[in-house]
């Protein structure tokens, strides 16, 4: 990559930061909320983009990845009277340990493989989630407000889920996200992750060993999801199977490839567009998802690479 | 040696049987996928929406009709007849639009499954709706009772995969088919019409999930939301049995069925679906193109 | 208070005509413990206050447009329709009309919380209402306690009263599981058998089932044969009715979902015409017509009903009232559409829950958001509600330290394609030690 578009690239991710720093303080209580999720899916979708949008591996089963962050932080919290910290510490190494035990298995399948293999891994933790109902509440799921005590910042007392912290705590999650992908990818590492997804074989016979960069690539990509998830618990406090199901892999999948798999802002927009896409609709019609699955194939027809990708390659050749 | 045969050999025995007939319709259903992904190299994440549509209309050829036997006829011919038409309109409209390209046409399938289960939400409701079986008869065991009607399901499956096997080996389409998904290129050059074959293989693909819908609607109902397992089920026979092998779907579909009936009969259901999940994981991972695939990854 | 209501378990066969007078006995029972809501039993009464003098209350309906819960969802909105049509009609709550604001959440847990959010805050709404699945209320509550927003649901799930959510969450006309089981296990163990295996979901709902049946078997001495949960993805039955063991008496089963009509069709093709005696919970026949193909097998069995689907079971003058309002037939079935049959042992809740909320709001004189506090803090002091045009399943009991009430309930037999109602339970007898006190918590 040309230092110049390095420079424009790290100028944009600054200027949506900052953006969406400063909106806060003009948002109207609802939209205000609704950004905070909006900014921890999108850290999620970042997670995924990871792996589809630069190494080419795509998963249907990141949920896993996502529940296991989550659940740890909220059973840890619940039984043995972690902090959220230790909790968060705690959620970010074992999704890191599952992700790299289940990489060293479904990495030896690719392609469509690779994609059914990920979503059974999904669908077993899904069903252990609700096999061990005494433990995990099922699918009815818990919830952890009562826990978490509250933060101090300053001296003063806050819950987590006071609109403020959540927001900030949303958008630091969201600008760390987006500054070591971007670090990543822009790295040597990176390139060869690129390199792989334009092509393995050719990459394997220049001497590199794909399975290690894919292994990290996709440990990486599952950690970021696992925490991810244990944020979601914390700054939400609900913790359910409805995030360990099939329908919340995929959410990433549409989120990321709507915005532009590949490009660094793509998942961000993706999930913004799409949230209020559904928020939109549903006002209108309870057949949201009918209009959803239009728009879908008509970007899909249209913009085959996504909002973002679509702008870089017909406008904006410097987009990262 | 009492105690076994009077407990545990009847669960053994039914274990086999109900999944012998899981495995005729899994079959059934997972055929077309295998067929579109064989010669079309696509996934199609609405493939579980046209078994459900078959299903839906089946219930309504069962009410208009208001006779189990007519209605049934009538739903067998025309089910298929339509879905394979919305087939062929999602194929020219959509899929041919993003060129096939796996990762899009995932998505743009994954639309096609939203717009055809709200479709059905509005026009058919959330409520599952009985269809009766043309032909009902319960099957005594010494131990206990079985659906005949599950029985003929299982044996008219078994004649639409010959049917099937027949018109690959013994028509033109087929040759056509097997020339297409052997080598695009070449085959368009040799004068295959292989846009049309594309079109037909996704209309035989839905046809054929639609029909397994028709068979199978009577041993259940038919509710808009019916179309995910059996989508998922097939995901797995495919890729167990090798992508683009239709022998590998159908062995893959009699050993997922049986021994998932073998499982669940044994341990507790939920974690029956773990460990037969786990299992398919394993044998994927063991062997990462399936049991008869080719090995293009 | 509840020593005077043994008498009123009434047999089978006095039962199918209930006399006006023993509705009357209901309520007379618990009308010592400073009852209120008896003003609404005369339908053509109004209020007291001017109709339309203010702004409306606005409530804000969480439903199951679509997703698993669509089917009783579209029968919750037209009950709460019906409920606020005729509100408004008897000069609304304290003079304001109400406002009904309807948000799909997709039985989703997730997308239930931001529903609860975008009504709070985008609708200001001044209260949530309506929810039915136990997810999705565990997935929202604690949204609507964080927005500090009162949050009425009708669920029927033991998450309320069991202590796990929040002093903002009632449900206020609806019996809980544990409730419904507790009530009925007695009648069960008594007149079908001692030995029995339980058939449930394999989630929360199932695991109510499973726990309070088991507890209660203990209690009278009854057995419990075998528990086999289903996994919610299954979609067909026959494996696991070879698990049930030949001496079982009963079984118990409770099934939700659409795989239910296969799951008796099945369990008849299994047994043909020798076979256990069966109870099962009408959560799985709800939207279900009794006469549909496959069900000929639960002719003879019996039910629970929390209220009567057919109107013969419990002829009311409320009830019939509240039959009518909402465009049900005798059969169960929408007036419009014979082949729409209600979820009738659930949608009633949500009436109720609206004349529920206009009590309290009265009472507590609450004019605007400023005035949860009273609101809250009056309702819980609420100590039931009695039968009638507001109430019509019957009267209520209302504890104000787990948040839940406690009714009647029914047990019906199918016979010659209807449900007939065979026996029903006082209020006392689906009574249990409170396990938590809301009361205690902060607002």
């Amino acid at each position: 990559m040309k230092r110049k578009s390095l420079i424009y690239s790290l100028f944009m991710k600054g200027g949506v930061i900052l953006i969406l720093f400063l909106i806060q303080f003009i948002l109207p209580t609802y939209h205000h909320s609704s950004f905070s999720k909006i900014m921890i899916l999108a850290s999620y979708a970042i997670a995924y983009n990871f792996l589809l949008g630069y190494t080419g591996l795509m998963s249907l089963g990141h949920a896993m990845f996502f529940a296991s962050g989550m659940y740890t932080m909220g059973l840890s919290i619940l039984y043995l009277g972690f902090t959220p910290l230790e909790g968060l510490i705690f959620g970010t190494i074992l999704t890191l340990t599952i992700s790299i035990v289940f990489g060293l298995f479904a990495l030896r399948t690719s392609g469509v493989s690779f994609l059914i293999v990920t979503l059974m891994f999904g669908q077993t933790l899904y069903l252990a989630i609700l096999y061990y109902n005494e433990f995990t509440f099922g699918q009815d799921g818990f919830s952890i407000t009562t826990y978490l005590g509250t933060l101090v910042i300053f001296g003063k007392e806050h819950l987590y889920s006071n609109p403020t912290i959540r927001y900030n705590f949303a958008l630091i999650m969201l600008a760390v996200y987006l500054i070591i992908t971007t670090i990543i990818i822009l790295s040597p590492i990176g390139r060869i992750l690129i390199a792989i997804r334009e092509n393995e074989a050719r990459t394997q016979l220049l001497g590199y060993n794909v399975f290690s960069y894919k292994l990290f690539a996709l440990t990486f990509s599952g950690t970021l999801a696992g925490i991810s998830g244990a944020m979601h618990a914390l700054l939400f406090s609900y913790i359910g199977t409805t995030f360990a199901e099939i329908h919340h892999s995929i959410s990433p999948l549409l989120w990321t490839l709507l915005g532009g798999a590949g490009t660094v802002i793509g998942p961000l927009l993706g999930t913004g567009v799409m949230y209020y896409l559904i928020d939109f609709i549903s006002g209108i019609t309870s057949n949201y998802l009918l209009v959803v699955g239009i728009i879908l194939v008509l970007t899909i027809i249209w913009f085959p690479l996504g909002i973002m990708g679509t702008l870089r390659q017909r406008w904006i050749k410097w987009l990262p | 040696m009492d105690t076994w045969i009077e407990e545990t050999l009847p669960m053994v025995f039914l274990a086999v049987l109900d999944g012998t007939v899981t495995a005729f319709v899994l079959a059934l259903i997972a055929l077309g996928l295998s067929l579109v992904f064989g010669v079309m190299r696509i996934v199609n994440v609405s493939h579980g929406e046209f078994f459900m549509l078959g299903a839906v209309f089946s219930w309504f050829a069962y009410h208009w009709t208001a006779d189990s036997v007519w209605g049934f006829v009538l739903a067998l011919l025309i089910a298929p007849v339509i879905v394979g038409f919305i087939a062929v309109f999602s194929e020219r409209f959509i899929l041919r639009k993003v060129e096939y390209n796996p990762e899009s046409t995932i998505v743009a399938t994954i639309g096609i499954l939203y717009i055809i289960q709200q479709l059905t939400l509005m026009g058919f409701g959330p409520e599952a709706r009985p269809v009766e079986a043309p032909i009902y008869f319960r099957v005594s065991f010494p131990w206990f009772g079985y659906s005949g009607y599950k029985l003929l399901v299982a044996v008219m499956s078994g004649l639409c995969l010959c049917g099937i096997w027949l018109l690959l080996k013994r028509t033109k389409l087929g040759l056509y088919m097997r020339a297409t998904q052997q080598d695009y290129e070449i085959a368009t050059t040799f004068g295959v019409p292989t846009k049309k074959i594309y079109a037909s293989v996704f209309a035989l693909g839905g046809g054929l999930a639609a029909l397994a819908g028709v068979l199978v609607v009577p041993i259940r109902q038919a509710d808009h939301l019916m179309g995910l397992e059996p989508l998922l089920l097939s995901f797995i026979v495919v890729i167990i049995g090798g992508l683009g092998s239709i022998r590998g779907t159908i062995i893959a579909a009699f050993l997922i069925g049986i021994s998932d009936g073998i499982i669940s009969v044994f341990y507790e259901p939920t974690l029956a679906k773990m460990l037969a999940t786990l299992f398919v994981v394993m044998i994927l991972i063991i062997k990462p193109s399936g049991l008869f695939g080719e090995n293009y990854q | 208070m509840m020593s005077k209501k043994k008498d009123e378990n009434v047999d089978q066969q006095s039962e199918l005509n209930l006399t006006r007078r023993s509705v009357l006995g209901a309520s007379a029972a618990i009308a010592g413990a400073g009852i209120i809501g008896s003003q609404l039993i005369d339908p053509v009464a109004k209020t007291a206050y001017a109709a339309g003098s203010d702004e409306p209350i606005r409530i804000g309906f969480q439903a199951h447009r679509t997703g698993i819960g669509a089917l009783y969802g579209r029968w919750y909105e037209r009950t709460t329709n019906a409920a606020a049509k005729y509100i408004n009609s008897i000069g609304g709550i304290a003079g304001r009309p109400i406002e009904i604001i309807t948000e799909d959440d997709g039985t989703d847990p997730k997308r239930g919380a931001d529903v609860v959010e975008k009504l709070a805050t985008k609708h200001n709404v001044d209260f949530v209402y309506g929810t039915l699945f136990s997810h999705v209320v565990m997935g929202s509550a604690p949204r609507a306690g964080e927005l500090k927003i009162p949050y009425f649901v009708v669920s029927e799930g033991y998450h309320v009263a069991s202590g796990a959510l929040n002093r903002y969450v009632f449900q206020p006309c609806i019996t809980d599981v544990r409730s419904q089981i507790t009530a009925v296990s007695n009648w069960i163990f008594g007149n079908l058998g001692k030995n029995v295996a339980l058939i449930y979901p394999d989630y929360a709902f199932g695991y109510d089932h499973r726990d309070y049946a088991s507890a209660a078997a203990a209690k009278s001495g009854a057995k419990i044969t075998a528990k086999i949960a289903i996994p919610p993805t299954a979609s067909s039955f026959t494996r696991y009715f070879v698990k049930i063991p030949k001496n079982t008496d009963v079984i118990y089963h409770v099934m939700v979902g659409p795989g239910v009509l296969t799951f008796v069709r099945e369990m008849g093709e299994h047994y043909g015409t020798r076979h256990p005696k069966l109870f099962g919970f009408i959560d799985s026949l709800e939207g279900v017509n009794i006469n549909s193909p496959g069900l000929e097998f639960l002719d003879g069995s019996h039910f629970w009903e929390a209220m009567p689907r057919y109107a013969d079971g419990y002829a009311t003058s409320g009830s019939n009232f509240y039959r009518d309002k909402v465009g049900v037939d005798n059969t169960g079935a929408s007036k419009s559409d014979s082949k729409d049959v209600s979820a009738y042992s659930h949608m009633f809740g949500c009436w109720e829950t609206l004349f529920a909320i206009k009590e309290a709001v009265e009472q507590s004189g609450y004019k605007s958001k400023k005035d949860y506090k009273t609101l809250i803090e009056t309702f819980e002091g609420f100590a039931g509600f009695n039968e009638g045009i507001a109430h019509p399943q019957g009267s209520k009991v209302f504890s104000g330290k787990t948040h839940q009430c406690y009714g009647q309930q029914f047990v019906s037999q199918v016979k010659n394609g209807k449900f007939n109602v065979v026996h029903r339970t006082s209020i006392a007898d689906g009574m249990y030690e409170p396990e938590t006190d809301y009361t205690k918590k902060s607002l």
